[in-house]
């Protein structure tokens, strides 16, 4: 399988009085062609700078800090601005978070979907109305609606709305952040459902960027997880839910309801929160909260590692996995931090 | 002492939306958020209200501690009528009933101190002075707050959201409730810490004995917490029984789709379509009989007529006609 994009040591930092926080610190991963990948982690954890860096569309006050980010046989981290630009829609392209705030109010839907098709695509006003048209059918929603304003919309309908606008130049890569996360469950699995069929159609490569281990379980071919500005694991999803490598993925696991499950279980939370990146400690940056940390933990950094196959992991004990899960199922491991 | 506090009787709740110009051009000038619900909860019981946004299960648990009034039919804490509550009876309502708000950082006033958020309901229950730092620590450590002392100096943004919340639950317990109203209080909190959030709820409930109303539009937390479930559509209760058989076997078709539509932390899934129409009505204009039937794959003619009265099918009741035959 040919790589669309690869990260690669990739750091972004922001800077915040004199200081500089480092939100992604040495980072990456690969997206084979015509996947969907997940990152996954909790807030703070720099999967969303990640994911906006791609599109060059960071705060002003952060910048990228070092690494590379290979897309299509160029640098996008290096690229200059106009290029980049350039890019922009046509090859790349941003589902937001809150599909609420990203439409216009002012404008109708069509407005501003041919806004990008004629100023991005060039087309003319005929052919983007016609490609409006066909989006919206893409997407499910009546092509009637096309005249509306966003405020007519249900969130459901500007959620599909943005995926229309983000499919309308047929990029090759999409980036989706949180895009179900506002919506209830009923249009959350209907969009999810729309956006992997449309990803398979079209031979879409896509970055989903969630908290929720059950989107990415849904939905992603792989996973990536974050924890504090670094990728910790990288894995084919089925291998990651089934024998995961390292401990914060046991401990998401654990912490995660499960329907599916005989009983209602028990929820484990992982005690503690996330270290402050203004002050990263020296060693892992899970120690503090992890059960099985020993003494090389929390000197010394770990660095990600291919493991297994397609298997990567930035965890000093990766090669104990197998008894640490069994450890990790335990309610008593994680209680005893606390 | 009767076994049931709640008690609701065919309670209704509308509310008055619109203008003059609305009313000239037809349109419904009521949102019926709560419409003609009945249900018993018995002392210590602790029920699920799920349901989408929109459902009316917030203004449902808004209304059983007075922070609404039914606009018909009845809604009794204790066989008292709670709209009717007058005087001292009203104030020690306030105290027997809580709610527990969805975002701590909202719930909370960000210039109070933690010892201050948490004092303040002693004071208005006109609790001596001299008891309020017992009760401010015990409170705090009841929530799962070790080492209370160093959180009573603190502010809101000096804690993480977990901590928040907890905070948050505090301040509902700190006067002993009997009943409390639980709206999404995990759902602004990161998967890692809403685990202990949540087993801190289930402890101090079963240990105070106290009823609970938890609120959400999540299953899967909703049966972690819950034994019963009360599954809401445009205001009305489609479903109701224990939470086990509404996850195994869910019978109404509304409850079927909602149980198929929950992600599950597995990769082996069907991905087969839901048994159900995109999107949800106006709910100022919602469909005449069954609320549901436009995106029901059961709808027959009879369900543009008659509304579906709940009836009692096994453990459970479900509002629809064709449901389980």
């Amino acid at each position: 399988m040919t790589t669309l994009l690869s990260v690669k040591d990739l750091s972004i930092a922001y800077k915040v009085g004199s200081n500089d926080v480092v939100a992604v610190s040495n980072s990456g991963f690969d997206v084979p062609k015509g996947t969907i990948v997940g990152l996954v982690g909790e807030s703070g954890c720099g999967k969303t700078t990640m994911a906006r860096a791609l599109t060059r569309v960071i705060a002003d006050n952060a910048r990228i800090a070092g690494g590379e980010i290979a897309f299509d046989g160029q640098d996008l981290a290096a690229l200059p601005e106009a290029k980049m630009n350039a890019l922009r829609w046509r090859d790349i392209s941003f589902i937001p978070q809150s599909a609420m705030n990203s439409l216009d109010p002012v404008y109708r839907v069509e407005y501003q979907i041919m806004e990008v098709l004629r100023d991005r695509g060039g087309m003319t006003r005929r052919a983007a109305r016609a490609r409006a048209a066909e989006l919206f059918e893409m997407v499910g929603i009546d092509k009637g609606r096309l005249r509306d304003f966003p405020h007519q919309f249900s969130g459901g309908m500007r959620q599909r709305a943005a995926i229309a606008l983000a499919l309308a130049l047929n990029p090759k890569l999409v980036v989706a952040d949180e895009p179900v996360t506002a919506l209830d469950v009923i249009i959350q699995r209907q969009i999810l459902d729309q956006l992997r069929t449309l990803q398979r159609e079209l031979g879409l490569s896509v970055i989903m960027v969630t908290h929720d281990i059950s989107v990415v379980a849904y939905t992603c071919d792989r996973t990536v997880v974050m924890y504090a500005g670094k990728v910790v694991e990288d894995c084919d999803t089925a291998t990651l839910l089934n024998r995961p490598l390292h401990p914060y993925t046991m401990g998401l696991k654990n912490a995660f309801p499960d329907l599916k499950s005989a009983g209602s279980g028990v929820l484990t939370p992982i005690a503690g929160s996330p270290p402050d990146l203004a002050d990263p400690p020296d060693g892992c940056r899970f120690a503090a909260r992890c059960p099985f940390a020993a003494e090389l933990c929390r000197s010394t950094e770990p660095a990600p590692l291919e493991v297994e196959k397609g298997h990567i992991v930035a965890c000093h004990r990766a090669s104990e996995a197998a008894q640490l899960r069994l450890e990790a199922s335990k309610p008593q491991t994680w209680e005893a931090m606390a | 002492m009767s076994d049931s506090l709640i008690e609701m009787t065919n309670a209704q709740l509308h509310y008055k939306v619109g203008n003059s110009i609305s009313a000239m051009m037809g349109l419904p000038s009521t949102v019926k958020a709560v419409d003609g619900v009945s249900l018993t909860l018995k002392r210590g019981e602790s029920v699920g209200l799920l349901g989408e946004s929109g459902c009316g299960k917030t203004s449902m648990g808004r209304v059983l501690v007075r922070l609404e009034q039914v606009t018909g039919g009845s809604a009794r804490f204790d066989g008292k009528e709670i709209g009717q509550m007058k005087g001292a009876e009203l104030q020690a309502f306030r105290s027997r009933s809580q709610m527990i708000f969805q975002n701590p950082f909202d719930a909370v006033n960000p210039r109070y101190s933690i010892r201050r958020t948490l004092e303040e309901p002693l004071s208005n229950a006109g609790i001596k002075r001299g008891e309020w730092h017992d009760r401010v620590i015990a409170a705090l450590e009841l929530v799962g707050l070790g080492d209370p002392e160093q959180f009573l100096e603190r502010f809101p943004h000096q804690l993480s959201g977990g901590q928040l919340q907890r905070v948050v639950m505090a301040r509902a317990l700190i006067l002993e409730p009997e009943f409390v109203v639980a709206d999404e209080p995990v759902s602004m909190l990161d998967v890692s810490v809403r685990a202990g959030v949540l087993n801190v709820f289930r402890d101090v409930r079963d240990r105070l004995g106290l009823t609970a109303i938890y609120i959400s539009h999540d299953l899967a937390l909703v049966r972690y917490v819950c034994e019963r479930t009360i599954v809401m559509y445009l205001g009305r209760i489609m479903e109701d029984g224990p939470t086990e058989d509404i996850v195994h076997a869910p019978l109404h078709p509304y409850t079927q789709a909602l149980v198929a539509a929950v992600p599950t932390p597995h990769v082996d899934q069907s991905h087969a379509p839901l048994p159900i129409g995109a999107g949800a009505p106006d709910p100022r204009n919602p469909p005449s009989g069954c609320v549901f039937r436009d995106r029901c794959p059961l709808v027959q003619d009879r369900c543009a007529s008659d509304i579906p009265q709940p009836r009692k099918i096994g453990t459970r009741l479900v509002a629809c006609h064709f449901a389980g035959s």
